[in-house]
């Protein structure tokens, strides 16, 4: 790779993505190629040479692998590379981290990224299990846990070592659902109070059902391109991917050193920073993977934003409102936008993009120029982290 | 394939079969054969007693595919006497007595079945330490 090549800019020229619900009426591929026309129309009808999905339920749920050429067929793209990438609710992130390095290399010029979940397919048992694929089979989901078991465990954990109260973590589903009332592709558009947390059923004690995201449908997609590979100047707006990075942690919560330290998360966030060559002040907003609460509090302390079992105050006292100084999850995150599995991590890449061109309606964080977006597969096992910044010719 | 599945790992199932590391002496459950610690080859058998005490839990309500006959049930991560920590389902107890720190037992009871000529699958669960004499 020469110099040159690596010091172009990637830049994101079109988003699209579909409402997140339940969409019985459509299949997996009819909401990814909604999603992929909507990216392809902003970008000027651009044909990718490479597509990259993240998908981590169609195996089991939808029996479907071989979503790469599928996906690629239905949106009219054959003769393109396409693969898809999974790693369980980070596959969006890391989707996106391999377009990018697609790009980087040189080996592509203009990269898709879609990612799509089609969770409706599947009763709740099934869609329990299926998630419980993510964890260890061996010696995690024979036990019949689920991944709300472990948040659960995670979080009574973290409320007796630091001493917090029992709700402690209402400000982030609070939040959430405040920013998602003006997002129309949101799944729960009302805000909810303190009251109403604190009165919900419990899923799995101490957690209740304010602190898990609900699992729903929905597709995302992104055209990436090299700057070099454009004609002339990008169209403005433009966002530029400034900085990418990703690690991996035990599978298992049980083998990690320290179950209250999202490890992956710290040195993927601290990887994204680096290469973009900023300091954590430097971030506007911050779309981290809320898939429970306590995962949203774990990821604030991960990023250094707040320190060890602290992070829960910041939902406390506001400071990750709109209006505080790093606002969190700005469209409602996975709790009140709706957590589409693997699709995540592309949904926050999308929303990024809409605050940094100074599209996200009442939603919108004034001036934003950097975004850090954040997600996790498993018990925080994967984290993919990416800087998104808005793009200044020079 | 299940039914070697279960077959490959029943010393761990059935008695907590982990390793020690011979270069720097961590206890590991479950084995791995490359040290976590250190990174150097461990493949030295060690039984573990089967004594800890309990990290955090809940109760699970929503079971998976294969758990719903169970539930409710409880899970719990176990922190073992020797060190690592081990996640598995409670049993023998009253939610109400449960507690972070309270010590347990390692115990054999069925952990799964998936119908009527599925494989019954046995393996750890634990219970509150019993007093002994």
């Amino acid at each position: 790779m020469t110099a040159e090549t690596q010091n172009t800019p990637i830049l994101i020229l079109g988003v699209g993505m579909t409402p997140v619900g339940e969409h019985w009426d459509r299949s997996l591929r009819e909401l990814a190629l909604e999603a992929i026309t909507q990216a392809r129309r902003e970008a000027g009808g651009l044909k990718p040479d490479v597509l990259y999905v993240a998908n981590m339920l169609s195996p089991t749920l939808s029996r479907q692998i071989h979503l790469g050429t599928l996906l690629a067929d239905f949106a009219g793209l054959r003769g393109i590379e396409a693969a898809t990438v999974e790693a369980a609710g980070a596959s969006g992130g890391l989707a996106l981290r391999q377009a990018y390095l697609a790009l980087l290399s040189g080996e592509a010029k203009l990269a898709l990224v879609v990612g799509v979940e089609k969770v409706s397919e599947g009763l709740s048992a099934e869609v329990e299990s299926a998630l419980t694929t993510a964890t260890d089979a061996d010696y995690e989901s024979v036990h019949g846990i689920t991944e709300t078991a472990l948040a659960a465990m995670l979080m009574r954990r973290y409320l007796h070592e630091f001493e917090a109260p029992a709700d402690a973590l209402a400000g982030f589903p609070i939040t959430a659902h405040a920013n998602a009332v003006a997002n129309p592709h949101a799944m729960f558009r009302r805000a909810i109070t303190r009251e109403t947390y604190q009165k919900a059923p419990l899923l799995s004690a101490p957690l209740n059902m304010f602190d898990a995201a609900p699992l729903a449908d929905g597709a995302a997609a992104l055209l990436l391109a090299r700057a070099d590979a454009l004609p002339g100047s990008p169209p403005e707006p433009a966002v530029q991917v400034s900085g990418s990075g990703t690690s991996v942690s035990a599978l298992a919560l049980h083998d990690r050193p320290d179950p209250l330290a999202f490890q992956a998360a710290a040195e993927a966030i601290s990887r994204a920073l680096k290469a973009a060559g900023l300091k954590p002040e430097a971030i506007d907003l911050f779309e981290l993977h809320d898939r429970f609460s306590i995962y949203a509090a774990l990821a604030l302390e991960a990023a250094g934003f707040a320190p060890r079992g602290q992070g829960w105050r910041m939902a406390q006292d506001g400071a990750i409102s709109l209006q505080g100084k790093l606002p969190v999850c700005t469209m409602g995150g996975s709790k009140a936008r709706g957590d589409t599995g693997g699709a995540t991590g592309v949904y926050q890449a999308v929303e990024a993009v809409l605050q940094l061109r100074g599209l996200a309606g009442e939603s919108q964080i004034p001036n934003a120029r950097h975004a850090l977006i954040q997600c996790l597969g498993g018990s925080g096992a994967t984290a993919a982290a990416h800087v998104l910044s808005r793009f200044e010719a020079k | 394939m299940e039914l070697s599945n279960h077959w490959r790992v029943k010393q761990q199932r059935y008695s907590l079969m982990g390793e020690v590391c011979p270069h720097c002496d961590s206890k590991i459950f479950p084995p791995r054969d490359i040290c976590p610690d250190c990174g150097e080859d461990a493949r030295t058998l060690h039984a573990f007693s089967g004594k800890g005490e309990v990290y955090s839990y809940t109760t699970l309500y929503d079971a998976p595919s294969g758990h719903e006959q169970q539930a409710p049930y409880m899970v719990a991560l176990v922190r073992l006497d020797e060190g690592p920590l081990v996640t598995a389902q409670l049993t023998d107890v009253d939610e109400d007595s449960l507690a972070i720190g309270m010590p347990v037992e390692m115990v054999t009871r069925k952990l799964r079945s998936s119908g009527e000529r599925g494989v019954l699958v046995y393996g750890y669960k634990f219970r509150p330490r019993l007093q002994t004499a």
